[in-house]
């Protein structure tokens, strides 16, 4: 089955950090990720996330899906980038350096490469992290921690049963696809994507109906065990920070600072090789 | 008002926003502390909405018109309101899998106490005792999927103690679990009333099975209306039960057709305090001597052989060891055993939805591994247990004409056949009903039509009956058995032991994967063995037929189920 966005239960000093922490952190690190293209800092950061990745215990290919849908966006990002403004790079700069001449405005400039690279970076430092936050917090830790960092209760809950039922869903969805088959809906190749599209929704109509269903179950269950009687709640799976819970929010301040610092001390977000 | 009332209802009505007509009328009840009270009646009867208005969710989540008085703990229950009546009443919904919250064991059983804001150290504690009550403490951390049915249950119940409720609501416990779990369930109910004096409302169709262990009363009701309220014995005597479409326990059934006049005396409510005069049970002998044996079918041509199968999940989860069967022509047989024995898996594997890795599966001698999963359907349809998985069309003709479309059939043929199917099923006077107008037995009838209008050597079905009364029971099991007698072999996986042994005289029975009893069905069930080892439950005919001296049970057995289905059709 595909693992779309699931905790993944490994022992590392990753999974032990407070759900909080983490989400803090994530925002931290995001942050200092977006308001800057120094590329020393990115490529570092970019190191740092992908060490952080081993460290949780991760493999690539137990997100396999997600890293692959990930590599389109960026692929598609830098495309689009490319079509709309080619010469963003040489505004951004200040210089041209041109290394090929294609149709009409489209040139490839080294500024323009330079700076794609940078847009790359960016992605490649912040992927991994979000992806690492996901898959070492358990759904209902998450909700703890969003709701810590000041979400509603009751949003944090339904974002967190939502990530819970992805894979049920996924199975009924597999269960109804095959009686589906049975009585000769093709799914395969085989079929023209209208007829697949077609046949999708013969699936998607008793999945949707059974969801509901499912949707009504729970949350009268939640209701009938005081769900939303007061603005507050505490949480079972709350944790109280460590010391490395601090360590590391402390880490990420000194991160968004230094972003912050280098811009500053720059005069400018750019990291220019090129003057 | 009696100090010890702690539910009380007053000319109390309601009726649903969405509804023409009131679903409950003129309500007098009233339910007293530490009391045990079964509810019983047949599916719409209003029991269902009777609960909701008791814990709330009748006006908050599903709102009417309420007439008349509803008192709790001595407070105005629309004052209470939904969170109020939940300090006071505990709720543990049918679907054990549905109502489970957290994501753990110990968050599910926290979840009351994270919304009253206890903090998490004190929370923890609390959750260490009530997981103890209710012998869940073992797994704590699991999560729902790596739990029993008998398990969840449990959860659900630890839910709701935790937040120390008066009153504990089951809302047809029964329902989603194994004959032996059921029971066990039961045991588990009266235990924690007798330590927490907790009152207990059962609301339950399977009236015998509840009646494993005592009840203080039994309220009846039908169309709306409370038709009996009072002691079970007295009730048991009448014949109110079976006017109402309840299925009465079996042993008093038995006893009424042997001509035994029963007594509030005599017990007829609990099985092992029942007492009969020598006269009567004389009387119980003379009737079985009386009625003609039973009659085997024949055995016809083997349709379908499954040889040593073996099937594990991608995980390594080991579902199937070396399963070999066989299914003969015009059979109608079941397949029993507890949630994850592999039955479900074992159907899989005979539709193509699973490949095994080892064995060989043949229809006719044909072998099937082969045939694609349409291929097959051409052969073997199966029929999911919920309808609503099934269903993906707005009109019930263009649902059950779904699979001939597919099939490229023109639609000149295509008419005939589905109403010709139709008409079977008895559902030719709605075809051009929408399918949502339909009641849940309809439903499961309309995916037995688009299932049998693709003329399919067996049927598979899987827990055709679930949450079914007696009326609907009785009406699906009688429709499949006219589609057996038209040649359709029928195969059925099910926890219903009545069901396999009025229905169907052959059983295999699945435990750990493996296929522990292939025999009839009244064998397998006296059997203490097999029994046992895959959770299910002797009949009480047994017990009576061994209180009456009569050597064998099976033959008695056998003559009541013949008699019964007689009497009931």
């Amino acid at each position: 089955m595909i693992n779309l966005f699931n905790y993944i239960d490994r022992p590392s000093p990753i999974h032990r950090l407070t759900g909080a922490c983490k989400l803090i952190c994530l925002i931290l690190w995001t942050l200092a990720a977006m308001t800057s293209f120094y590329t020393p800092l990115l490529l570092a950061m970019t190191v740092a996330s992908l060490l952080l990745f081993r460290i949780a215990k991760l493999k690539v290919k137990d997100i396999s899906f997600v890293v692959g849908l990930m590599l389109v966006y960026i692929v598609l990002n830098n495309v689009l980038i490319f079509l709309f403004s080619p010469d963003h790079g040489t505004s951004i700069y200040g210089t041209e350096t041109v290394l090929l001449k294609l149709i009409g405005p489209y040139v490839i400039t080294a500024e323009q490469l330079f700076y794609h690279l940078n847009v790359i970076l960016k992605n490649a430092c912040t992927v991994p992290i979000v992806l690492l936050f996901v898959c070492t917090t358990n759904p209902s830790e998450f909700a703890a921690s969003l709701n810590r960092v000041g979400v509603s209760y009751k949003i944090s809950y339904a974002v967190a049963l939502a990530l819970r039922y992805i894979p049920d869903i996924q199975r009924e969805y597999r269960d109804i696809s095959l009686a589906q088959q049975a009585r000769g809906t093709e799914m395969s190749k085989k079929a023209s994507l209208v007829n697949r599209l077609k046949a999708a929704s013969t699936i998607l109509i008793p999945l949707i109906l059974s969801s509901m269903d499912r949707i009504e179950t729970i949350s009268n269950a939640m209701e009938l065990r005081g769900f939303g009687k007061s603005g507050k709640r505490t949480w079972y799976s709350g944790k109280k920070f460590s010391k490395m819970d601090i360590l590391c929010i402390i880490l990420c301040v000194v991160l968004m600072a230094l972003s912050l610092l280098i811009t500053f001390l720059n005069g400018s977000r750019y990291y220019n090789p090129f003057m | 008002m009696d100090r010890d009332v702690i539910i009380s209802f007053e000319d109390f009505g309601f009726q649903y926003d969405a509804q023409a007509e009131p679903t409950l009328y003129d309500i007098n009840l009233q339910i007293r502390k530490g009391e045990k009270v079964l509810i019983a009646g047949p599916s719409g009867c209003g029991k269902s909405t009777l609960a909701h208005c008791i814990n709330g969710l009748v006006p908050g989540s599903y709102p009417g018109k309420i007439s008349g008085k509803l008192t709790v703990a001595g407070k105005d229950a629309m004052e209470l309101g939904l969170f109020g009546l939940s300090k006071i009443i505990g709720t543990v919904l049918q679907d054990s899998d549905g109502q489970f919250i957290g994501l753990t064991v110990a968050e599910d059983i926290a979840f009351a106490l994270e919304n009253d804001c206890v903090p998490t150290e004190e929370m923890r504690r609390q959750v260490e005792k009530v997981a103890e009550l209710v012998d869940v403490k073992g797994v704590l951390h699991h999560a729902p999927h790596e739990i029993s049915g008998g398990q969840k249950q449990r959860v659900g119940l630890g839910g709701v103690m935790v937040g120390q409720v008066d009153v504990l609501l089951f809302d047809e416990p029964l329902a989603n679990l194994d004959p032996a779990t059921g029971k066990q369930a039961i045991v588990l109910i009266d235990e924690i009333q007798k330590r927490t004096g907790c009152a207990v409302i059962i609301i339950e169709h399977r009236v015998e099975d509840v009646l494993y262990k005592t009840v203080d009363r039994m309220i009846v009701m039908d169309e709306g209306r409370i038709q009996y309220d009072g002691d079970p014995d007295a009730l048991l005597c009448s014949e109110l039960l079976q006017e109402k479409g309840i299925r009465e326990p079996l042993y008093v059934t038995a006893l009424k057709y042997a001509g035994v006049e029963l007594k509030k005396e005599m017990r007829p409510s609990y099985l092992p305090e029942l007492t009969l005069s020598e006269e009567q049970k004389e009387k119980v002998r003379a009737w079985f001597e009386a009625q003609p044996p039973v009659v085997e079918k024949e055995k016809q041509e083997v349709l379908l052989k499954a040889e040593d199968i073996d099937f594990t999940y991608d995980g390594g989860h080991h579902a199937l060891r070396g399963i070999s069967a066989t299914i003969h022509k015009g059979e109608m047989l079941s397949i029993v055993g507890t949630n994850g024995a592999g039955k479900s898996t074992f159907s899989k594997v005979i539709c193509g939805f699973e490949k095994p890795q080892k064995g060989v599966l043949t229809l006719h001698g044909e072998d099937l591994s082969g045939f694609s999963i349409k291929e097959r359907a051409d052969s073997i349809g199966y029929v999911m247990q919920n309808p609503n998985q099934m269903i993906s069309k707005v009109q019930i003709f263009d649902e059950v004409a779904l699979g001939l479309r597919n099939r490229g059939v023109s639609e000149e043929e295509i008419r005939p056949r589905v109403e010709e199917t139709l008409k079977i099923c008895g559902l030719y006077p709605f075809r051009n009903w929408p399918v949502s107008a339909l009641s849940y037995g309809q439903k499961k009838r309309v995916t037995i039509a688009s299932i049998l209008v693709l003329d399919p050597e067996i049927i598979l079905l899987d827990e055709p009956t679930a949450g079914q009364d007696l009326k609907h029971y009785t009406e699906i099991m009688d429709f499949l058995s006219e589609l057996n007698d038209r040649g359709v072999t029928v195969v059925l996986i099910t926890h219903d032991m009545h069901l396999m042994l009025e229905y169907t005289p052959r059983a295999i029975v699945f435990h750990g994967g493996r296929v522990i009893a292939d025999k009839t069905a009244a064998e397998v069930l006296n059997d203490p063995a097999i029994v046992k080892e895959a959770h299910l439950k002797e009949t009480s005919l047994y017990h009576l037929s061994a209180l009456c001296g009569i050597a064998d049970p099976q033959e008695f057995t056998r003559r009541f189920i013949a008699r019964d289905r007689e009497v009931r059709k």
